[in-house]
């Protein structure tokens, strides 16, 4: 239960605000301050949820303070998955720490670890209509900047059937042939939808967020776009890693 | 007499199809009705033996031996009279199912299923005004047999599996703690106020507690059919309609075990906590045991229809028997026929649907949803007709209290567990969807039937047992039905959206559960997801290989959702005419050029190479596609009992719609070119659009296309040329009365006054290289080609 808990400046790449707990000693004064300043730039997460995430988090880094792209792709359980390098990269992608930097870092401390896992989260009852419209914008706009791969503000064509050949990477030939047209007729169903009428010489030259989030609207983002971490516990945290 | 019945329901239904509104309706249902019941005084109904008719026929028979004259035209009404009855009453269904949508406004207002019952009693009334005995239409036998299972078979296999999958827990939820929850409430209560009655010594004293709880559990149920009916109209969002309609189809196991329970131990008079146990144990025996039973069937189907691709017409069937096989089998052992039938469709569905050929798919689809609403109808008919028949024993006390505690415990019930339930649930039910839930309890036929099976001389009460159950059915469905829809619309519901699932939605969806399940294994936390993930996989290695026999049956199913969109969309450009409408919804000039990156490529003039047919040449091939066009027509027309269509085309489904599309444009075409006229740009397709991105190949059509300027038509690589049962049409280039008559689009467009110099110093294809110039002029007269825009530069043929 007790885990050991080292939070080193030093070691911490990622310079951020965020790191200063690592000034606090105890190791609980310093979840909670977590807690607190993860609650400040509005991520709920109760804290024991992010004592289990930091449990997670060691386990992963081997006890280091930072966390890398390696560690993360030795996952085994993580290893089918077909869009297996966007999600590690949307971990170290900058554009998701809310820090309003883009590019992308080597290293990520616990709290990006924190905040990108944040985005996960899932909508409360209380929750007013503009608190919704916000979590929900923020969900896809996480999902948009993983596709969104050069930080230009639109998804263009080829970053379209990028994504949608590594959905069907897992598939074999038949997938990558496909691939193409799929993200081709897709990104003509965005043009038409958004842009109904378009002269023969204009071009659209890719999805906007706005646009984005017009396609999206039947999906109902906010609150499918969730994973349970109360769910979290000791017990099947090890199957991860341990077993690899 | 029969065969002036015949004729004599025919022109009522004449008279019905020009709208004269309600009164002819009632015209029809007063012919039906006197249809009806001159046949049920030929032949008495099946309770009673056939008695005096038969006598009659005895006597005819003698009297024809006495005369041993040779009966030129015999009446043997007895002979045909059970079919007869049926198929009127099935006429008489589906002529009201007819006459109510040719009504709008009555069913806008009304819903279906008052309205069927309403017609049910008028027909039962006249039966007993002509002094007839009712049949007993909705006897247990055959609606549980016959009406029932095409209902639920509709409705196990085209379930959502997602949203059901998702929400599976709080259906549970509120199918088995629900109904249980009920069963005991309004038992327990109405055993109660039974007791309470001072001063008034009725009957009511009478009843013991396992009755009223065996009764409880009667009326407690969440009705399926009901429920189908009423939510069917008012289009609820997915949520809700999957959180009440699934309650009502898996309380089935509760009620079955409830039942069955109450009826064995009202006899003896005690229930011990042994019983209870057992009960427990049973029902879990009878939910499993169903679900197993429908699995195995539906596991069993998808495996024979592995090996259909031969005999392909009785493809459906199979669907259908081993559905069935799996209700009966099911029944037989008591378990839960209905979960039995929803295990059954929704195994089976994904599996067979690879295997069986398109128009199989849509036969079974037709004849689910034919044969369920036919069902329906009859269901809520006969309600209507046992209404009137039921000998009733009417108790103000004990109806008033039944309607008001089955009320008061839906709302305890379903407020209660949804507190319960929103501790667990991520997308929370808010107070408006507790009360669409609660105020959806509708009840209906199955509870009716269960106490139709009663026994008279075990239950005394059972008469007022059923005069309770059918006020309480008419009590939701008039009531709750009717008014459930201005309450949805007074509360602002969410309703379904009606727009159909886009491609990018089908991508998201897909990206999001390979999201959510990476993000899981990141977070260590073996979910849902993840096990989901897992279950697809091994279906993907395994389980589809084993039942599935088409490779591309197996393709993942982003790409099969493509390749679907891209036929719904290829058949409904057909079926608009010709393909000159648009197929969807949306009127957009948006088009494939508008979205391709802008190439390097497309700086330089480009090749596009476009044939000029000389007069000849042109003639020559409009035979050519006018004699093709007329064999595809005779290969339909030809009929075969075992096959529907020669096959090379039974396959290629969808690519003989789009050459026969093609085809037709290319004619339309032609005629265009001779009469000189420039026809309008038809409004770009999306979906040719696509198709054409689908071949891959041909990047150096797009820039062109780009050039030109003009929106895109439906062009020649919506249609691969490489599929053989496509007829090409080969002009060999090299040979010398082939003119070379190609321009170029670019150089046109740039200087349309060029034209008649052109035309003079003749045509000219410029195209890179030998391979590529034969290739693409091929392409371009083996179909008909972008059309309407080419047609516009070529106005200075002759």
């Amino acid at each position: 239960m007790e885990a050991p808990f080292r939070f080193d400046q030093q070691t911490c790449l990622c310079t951020t605000p965020l790191s200063v707990s690592a000034y606090y000693s105890a190791q609980n004064t310093r979840l909670e301050a977590s807690e607190k300043r993860t609650k400040g730039s509005k991520i709920n997460i109760s804290l024991e949820q992010i004592k289990n995430l930091h449990k997670r988090f060691q386990q992963l880094s081997g006890d280091e303070d930072t966390i890398s792209k390696e560690n993360l792709e030795s996952i085994p359980t993580l290893a089918n998955n077909p869009i297996r390098k966007q999600i590690i990269g949307a971990f170290f992608d900058k554009r998701n720490q809310h820090r309003g930097e883009a590019g992308s870092c080597d290293q990520i401390g616990f709290e990006q670890f924190l905040m990108v896992m944040s985005h996960f989260r899932p909508p409360t009852l209380k929750m007013t209509a503009e608190e919704k419209e916000a979590m929900r914008r923020e969900k896809l706009r996480f999902l948009f900047n993983m596709h969104d791969t050069d930080n230009d503000g639109t998804i263009t064509l080829v970053e379209y059937r990028k994504v949608v050949e590594e959905l069907l990477s897992k598939s074999g030939s038949i997938g990558q042939e496909a691939a193409e047209a799929i993200a081709d007729a897709a990104m003509l169903e965005v043009a038409s939808t958004n842009v109904p009428t378009m002269g023969p010489d204009d071009f659209y030259e890719g999805i906007t967020f706005e646009h984005f989030e017009q396609i999206l609207k039947g999906l109902e983002m906010e609150s499918r776009m969730h994973i349970r971490f109360l769910d979290v516990d000791t017990t099947t945290m090890r199957c991860g890693k341990s077993t690899s | 007499m029969t065969s002036g019945t015949g004729p004599r329901g025919r022109p009522g239904a004449g008279r019905g199809l020009p709208e004269r509104g309600l009164l002819l309706l009632l015209v029809l249902v007063l012919l039906e009705g006197s249809v009806v019941f001159p046949l049920g005084a030929a032949s008495s109904p099946d309770v009673d033996p056939r008695g005096h008719s038969e006598d009659r026929a005895v006597a005819e028979e003698s009297q024809n031996y006495s005369k041993k004259a040779f009966p030129v035209l015999s009446l043997d009404y007895h002979h045909i009279h059970v079919p007869f009855e049926i198929a009127l009453w099935v006429l008489l269904a589906s002529l009201m199912k007819l006459g109510f949508h040719l009504i709008p406004r009555l069913s806008s207002i009304v819903p279906e299923s008052c309205l069927l019952i309403v017609v049910g009693l008028l027909v039962g009334g006249f039966i007993k005004l002509a002094g007839e005995k009712v049949p007993p239409v909705l006897d247990s036998q055959s609606f549980f047999l016959c009406l029932l299972p095409p209902i639920i078979l509709d409705a196990g296999y085209f379930l959502p599996i997602r949203p059901f999958m998702e929400n599976l827990g709080t259906i549970l939820m509120f199918a088995v703690v629900g109904t249980l929850w009920n069963a005991f409430f309004v038992g327990g209560l109405l055993y109660a106020v039974c007791q309470i009655q001072p001063g008034n010594p009725s009957d009511l004293h009478n009843l013991e507690l396992l009755p009223c709880l065996l009764f409880a559990s009667i009326i407690s149920a969440v009705d399926p059919v009901a429920v189908l009916a009423v939510f069917e109209e008012i289009h609820i969002n997915e949520l809700l309609h999957i959180l009440v309609f699934g309650e009502s189809l898996l309380n089935d196991a509760v009620t079955v075990v409830l039942y069955h329970l109450f009826e064995e131990y009202s006899g003896a008079g005690t229930v011990t906590i042994l019983d209870g146990v057992l009960g427990v144990i049973s029902f879990l025996v009878v939910a499993l045991g169903g679900v197993l039973v429908g699995a195995i069937y539906g596991f069993l189907a998808a495996f024979t229809s592995r090996f259909t691709s031969h005999v392909r017409v009785i493809e459906p069937l199979f669907v259908f028997v081993y559905s069935y096989m799996a209700y009966l089998s099911a029944e037989m052992f008591h378990l839960s026929g209905i979960m039995a039938l929803i295990a059954c469709g929704a195994v089976m569905r994904p599996y067979v649907e690879a295997n069986i050929s398109h128009k199989s798919h849509t036969t079974i689809k037709y004849f689910l949803k034919m044969w369920s609403s036919v069902s329906e109808t009859l269901i809520f008919i006969f309600l209507g007709v046992a209404t009137v028949d039921g000998p009733h024993s009417w108790n103000w006390t004990f109806v008033t209290v039944t309607v008001l505690l089955c009320l008061v415990s839906r709302v305890i019930g379903v407020i209660g567990l949804t507190f319960v339930i929103n501790k667990f649930r991520i997308v929370k039910l808010t107070t408006k969807d507790q009360f669409i839930v609660a105020y959806g309890g509708l009840r209906g036929a199955i509870a009716f039937s269960l106490g139709f099976l009663l026994e008279e001389k075990h239950f005394p009460m059972r008469d007022m047992f059923l005069t309770a159950i059918i006020t309480v059915i008419f009590f939701t469905v008039f009531v709750q039905g009717m008014t459930i829809k201005p309450l949805v619309e007074l509360l602002a519901v969410k309703k379904k959206q009606e727009a159909k699932r886009t491609i990018n939605e089908e991508i998201h969806t897909q990206f999001l559960d390979h999201l959510l399940t990476g993000i899981e294994d990141i977070c260590g936390h073996y979910g849902h997801h993840h096990w989901k993930d897992k279950l697809n996989r091994i279906n993907k290695k395994y389980v589809k290989k084993c039942l599935i026999a088409d490779e591309r049956g197996r393709e993942p199913q982003l790409i099969a959702f493509y390749h679907k969109m891209e036929m719904k969309q290829a058949i409904e450009l057909v079926e608009s005419g010709g393909g000159f409408k648009p197929p969807s919804a949306l009127p957009s000039t948006v088009s494939m050029q508008n979205i391709q990156p802008k190439k390097p490529a497309a700086a330089k003039p480009v090749q596009r190479a476009l044939p000029q047919l000389p007069k000849g040449r042109e003639e020559e091939i409009r035979t050519i596609l006018r004699s093709n066009l007329q064999r595809t027509r005779q290969r339909l027309r030809s009929y075969n009992r075992h096959t529907l269509v020669a096959d090379p085309y039974e396959e290629g489904f969808s690519d003989f719609i789009i050459k026969k599309q093609k085809i037709i444009e290319l004619e339309k075409k032609i005629i265009h070119m001779n009469n000189l006229t420039l026809p309008a740009a038809p409004p770009d397709s999306p979906t040719l659009c696509r198709a054409r991105l689908a071949s891959g190949t041909e990047t150096d059509f797009k820039p062109a296309q780009q050039q030109k300027g003009k929106q895109s038509s439906p062009d020649p690589q919506a249609y691969r040329p490489k599929r053989d049962s496509v007829p090409t049409i080969q002009v060999d280039l090299a040979s010398p009365q082939s003119p070379d008559s190609v321009n170029l689009m670019d150089e046109f467009r740039a200087n349309g006054s060029r034209r008649e110099e052109e035309e003079d110093q003749g045509l000219t294809m410029r195209p890179r290289g030998e391979d590529g110039r034969r290739e693409q002029l091929t392409r371009c007269l083996s179909d008909p080609g972008p059309s309407a825009d080419e047609d516009e530069d070529e106005p200075f043929l002759p």
